[in-house]
């Protein structure tokens, strides 16, 4: 019988959690790692503990105490995600677990929805952690119930760094066995382990290096390292791929029918003896990567050991880009170019760069117009902007942070966004610099719960003289509607304490805190203006529910009609930017789409009274 | 079926919002159903919000997800702009199946961008590649419901598939909302009889 099932990766990602007997999964939302806690915290049926927490850092150390319990544990973050974690991280590798625990950062090469293209695998030579890089869905499931036997074998947390490809990619899987022994929590006082002292720590750093090279050992014999050298030829070529660049790899190599010595790496420490087998056979090796050269300086590394004259190459000598994603055009660029196959092609020139024009496009000089991201019809956001301009003009500066609100960045409100919880703190520093013209940052609900709010009682306590928006929508919009702290339910839908943001405001010491319903353009202008007349740090709390979730929970409002008598074809509601409005260059007026969602905020900008509730 | 014959490398290009990722996984989930290995890559995060999106479906194949450049055998266009945007994606003797219905990004709607005109991005596409154009909005209308377009569209690529037109049908009644299947198989079956 056909058991194989249609599979996203983090849907596969997640089985393997649940094959692998996890018992405590925590986690901080971001693309492309969302969906892994989205489908545990879904499932009718668990027998294990997850959450949503509050930031990465946090998350983090929820997954070590359940570790350090003897359970089996998992942390899911993306990239950036692994910087706020990064503190818990680096002691974690001295303190080392009991049950196993499985670290889970996403990559984002390309920077599909990051704000940089860091490479994980760094953080694993830094800290010393053992890292797993899945090639295929299948593997990046089956890696995890290996992962935590690998954890609980050498008493160290594993990272397993799956990359956009592997996380929203989609493939058929086979499903396992799922672990049904689950051992009860029991923290063991074991001090010298868990209190990092100066005097614990000084035996715990030569521990962690000293059980470098049995791990590595361990990883050289795993299933996820295959060299395949033909001897019966006489090829003296090389290639050595890592993670999802061998299977674009292996596939570009059947595309150029070329003969080469292969080897695929999917642990980090790398399988040092494979790579010494491959040194051993070729003349010249091409390292294929995506990121950082990690694999490569580590195979230059063993080669100088070893004293190897074999040819190394890949990024160095621009064979294979340190930016971006790979794919199977680029191999085949960087193996014709290595083994002179055909004249070398510039890296940039083979890249695909997704929205240029297409050749034939070109040649017809037909103009396509850009389809950037936008925010919703309908969305609160936008409207809060709108006054935000207003009141503030083109002068202030607009320090903002990431999440649907940096798409504002179309309407001049969104001039900085540096990471989680960033726009409060560069806003104070603005100020704090001498900058004399007004300040208003904007940062979203989740994102102030993050890390903005440690900011805000900065800028507070500091005296930044600055408005703070935040703009709370009640979910987690971005990385697809998560729960957050001021929902009044966990990731699971358990009804719980619903945090409000005007009592914390208040309590990190905030003295102006007003709220105010996003979707009235007036009362929202009359709060700002108050706000920029304050002297220190006003908080303007502007409150709608985001309308993908406000449809989703069946709340659906009147939508709005112009009357093309009344309108003047002045223009001020398409300006306002709402997806639901076009302009009819034929009649010379605006329209209203069916895309709208009714919230009425053009109808209030509106000055000829040209646009109203649809009478039913 | 020779590993050959399942082997066929679909691209979907549309905006977010249309449903594309449905589209995709009726194709994906028949195809694991039929045994066909397949491998797809698709859109999510940031670049959904009304932006341009693609999706990359490969039957018989069990590397990458990734079609290379002039790889793609089908073109599956749910929007005018998106097919020519995407189009070097498709081989040589690749078949492109647009909708022709526009949908006007935020900066046509608001900006000042112009649209194209769509028979002349048509005509473009038809000077180079083998074209299926219809309006799908205005067959998903008929069928029911105007969401309904992506599976007019599945609908009309179902006769390049390696997958039975039953088994499509009976993915479409397992995976869209049950209140919506007769229109969904009605509005597949119009697609299918575009071609």
């Amino acid at each position: 019988m056909n058991t194989r099932e249609y599979m996203l990766g983090n849907v596969a990602i997640a089985r393997g959690i649940v094959e692998g007997g996890a018992q405590v999964i925590s986690g901080y939302p971001g693309t492309p790692s969302s969906e892994i806690i989205d489908t545990l915290s879904r499932m009718d049926e668990r027998n294990f503990y997850v959450e949503w927490s509050v930031n990465e850092k946090v998350a983090m150390e929820v997954a070590a105490g359940a570790a350090w319990s003897g359970v089996r544990s998992v942390v899911t973050m993306k990239h950036v995600g692994l910087n706020v974690a990064a503190d818990p991280l680096m002691t974690l590798a001295y303190t080392g677990i009991k049950g196993g625990m499985v670290i889970i950062v996403a990559d984002d090469p390309s920077c599909h929805s990051s704000q940089n293209e860091q490479d994980t695998r760094k953080y694993a030579d830094f800290s010393l952690i053992p890292c797993l890089d899945p090639s295929t869905i299948q593997e990046a499931k089956d890696m995890i119930p290996y992962a935590f036997k690998l954890s609980e074998k050498f008493e160290i947390p594993v990272i397993f760094r799956p990359t956009t490809r592997i996380s929203h990619g989609k493939s058929d899987i086979e499903p396992g066995e799922v672990v049904e022994d689950r051992p009860p929590a029991h923290f063991e006082k074991l001090l010298d382990r868990w209190v990092m002292l100066p005097k614990n720590a000084r035996v715990r750093h030569p521990h962690l290096l000293g059980i470098q090279e049995s791990i590595a050992k361990e990883l050289e014999g795993s299933q996820w390292n295959e060299l395949s050298i033909n001897n019966d030829s006489e090829s003296r070529i090389g290639i050595i791929a890592s993670g999802i660049a061998s299977v674009y790899a292996k596939e570009a190599i059947l595309n150029l029918g070329v003969d080469v010595s292969f080897l695929k790496i999917g642990t980090y420490p790398v399988p040092q003896g494979l790579i010494k087998d491959m040194l051993e056979r070729v003349e010249t090796v091409l390292v294929i990567e995506e990121l950082e050269p990690v694999v490569e300086d580590r195979v230059r590394i063993i080669a100088n050991e070893t004293g190897s004259n074999v040819r190394i190459i890949g990024k160095t000598g621009d064979f294979v880009p340190r930016i971006g994603e790979l794919n199977v055009e680029l191999c085949e660029d960087a193996i014709a170019n290595a083994f002179g196959m055909h004249e070398k092609t510039k890296l940039a020139e083979s890249a695909v760069d997704v929205g240029k024009m297409a050749d034939v496009a070109d040649m017809a000089s037909i103009e396509l117009p850009l389809r950037p991201p936008a925010m919703c019809p309908g969305c609160s956001h936008r409207s809060v902007y709108y006054a935000m301009k207003k009141v503030f003009g083109n002068d202030a500066v607009y320090p903002s942070d990431i999440g649907c609100y940096t798409l504002g960045v179309q309407s001049g409100t969104v001039e900085t966004t540096l990471c989680m919880g960033s726009s409060i703190t560069l806003a104070s520093g603005i100020y704090h610099a001498g900058e004399s013209r007004p300040i208003c940052c904007s940062i979203g609900d989740s994102t102030f719960f993050h890390t903005g709010m440690n900011g805000l009682m900065n800028a507070v306590y500091n005296k930044a003289n600055i408005t703070v928006t935040i703009l709370d929508n009640r979910v987690t919009a971005m990385t697809g509607h998560q729960p957050n702290p001021g929902m009044g339910k966990t990731a699971t839908g358990e009804p719980t304490v619903d945090i409000s943001i005007e009592n914390l405001c208040r309590g990190l010491g905030a003295e102006f805190v007003e709220v105010v319903d996003a979707y009235d353009r007036k009362a929202t202008e009359e709060v700002f203006k108050r706000a920029k007349e304050y002297v220190g740090t006003s908080v303007v709390i502007a409150e709608q529910a985001c309308v993908i979730n406000a449809r989703r929970a069946g709340i659906r409002l009147k939508s709005y009609v112009i009357d093309v008598e009344k309108c003047t074809g002045c223009k001020q509601c398409v300006k306002f930017g709402c997806p639901a409005i076009e302009f009819d260059n034929v009649g010379k007026h605006a329209k209203i789409t069916a895309l709208c969602t009714g919230c009425g905020v053009c109808a209030q900008i509106c000055k000829f009274d040209a646009i109203s509730e649809v009478e039913k | 079926m020779s590993a050959d014959q399942m082997k066929l490398d679909i691209v979907i290009s549309g905006v977010g919002g249309q449903g594309a990722i449905l589209a995709s996984d009726i194709i994906g989930k028949a195809a694991v159903l039929e045994g066909v290995p397949i491998r797809a890559a698709e859109t999510h995060g940031m670049a959904q919000r009304g932006g341009s999106v693609v999706n990359h479906i490969r039957l018989g194949c069990e590397l990458g997800s990734m079609i290379p450049l002039h790889g793609a055998d089908v073109l599956l266009a749910l929007e005018p702009a998106e097919a020519l945007r995407y189009i070097d994606y498709l081989s040589d003797d690749g078949v492109v199946i647009v909708n022709t219905q526009p949908v006007f990004p935020i900066t046509v709607t608001s900006g000042g961008d112009e649209y194209p005109d769509v028979s002349e991005i048509v005509g473009v596409l038809k000077s180079a590649y083998k074209v299926v154009v219809f309006n799908a909005l205005e067959l998903a209308i008929e069928a029911g419901h105007p969401q309904a377009m992506n599976v007019v569209m599945v609908g009309a690529v179902s006769n390049y598939l390696p997958m039975s037109e039953e088994l499509l049908i009976d993915c479409i009644k397992r995976m869209v909302p049950p209140k919506t299947v007769d229109i969904n198989v009605r509005a597949f079956e119009l697609g299918r009889a575009q071609v």
